[in-house]
């Protein structure tokens, strides 16, 4: 459960420091650089989400015998 | 309680995501599922004991598991398309959102048709 909840704070501090970073390169112009950062993070956060998902499926498909 | 704990949570999720929705949509659709997931998985080991029980009562009833299992079914076929629906619709891709939901419907619509059949067989029985 606090597992959970530990994801939740994970991805927005992840969030937030994409966006801090994605401002200092954008002022110190290196547009393409941040575009990777935003890619990056989107993916990191992505595959952090999909286990979870993954982890929702099973609890569903084992409580309401889904097969 | 777990009420609290699940308040607490959401309000918290829901100020980070103010914050985040303006800088990082992408990450804010990615926070809101993660919330949301959190939030079952507390509730997860109630629902379990409650489906337990409603097995309980439905094998006290005499009714036919096969009808039982199949409604469960649909219960959790439904919770998972409308999750499905609610992150597309989030980012306003409705007519993806639709497409989930339509899913949804048809394969509950074939999950249910032993049970339509049963009700059909049932009638041409009485008549």
């Amino acid at each position: 459960m606090s597992l959970n909840v530990d994801l939740v704070f994970q991805i927005a501090i992840i969030g937030i420091v994409v966006s801090v970073l994605n401002i200092v390169l954008r002022q110190s112009h290196k547009e393409e650089w941040a575009q990777m950062l935003t890619i990056a993070g989107a993916v990191v956060v992505l595959s952090i989400v999909a286990r979870m998902v993954l982890d929702l499926f099973q609890t569903v498909r084992t409580m309401f015998q889904l097969y | 309680m777990e009420i609290m704990q699940v308040v607490g949570l959401a309000i918290v999720a829901a100020v980070l995501l103010v914050i985040l929705r303006r800088q990082r949509p992408e990450m804010a659709v990615v926070l809101s599922l993660v919330v949301g997931l959190a939030i079952f998985f507390m509730v997860a080991q109630r629902l379990l004991a409650i489906l337990e029980f409603l097995r309980e009562l439905a094998a006290r009833a005499r009714v036919d598991s096969l009808y039982l299992n199949t409604i469960l079914k649909i219960v959790g076929i439904a919770y998972i398309a409308e999750i499905g629906a609610q992150v597309c619709r989030d980012v306003e891709e409705t007519s993806v959102a639709a497409k989930v939901e339509l899913a949804g419907k048809v394969l509950i619509l074939a999950l249910a048709i032993p049970i339509v059949m049963a009700i059909l067989e049932a009638i041409l029985r009485v008549l």
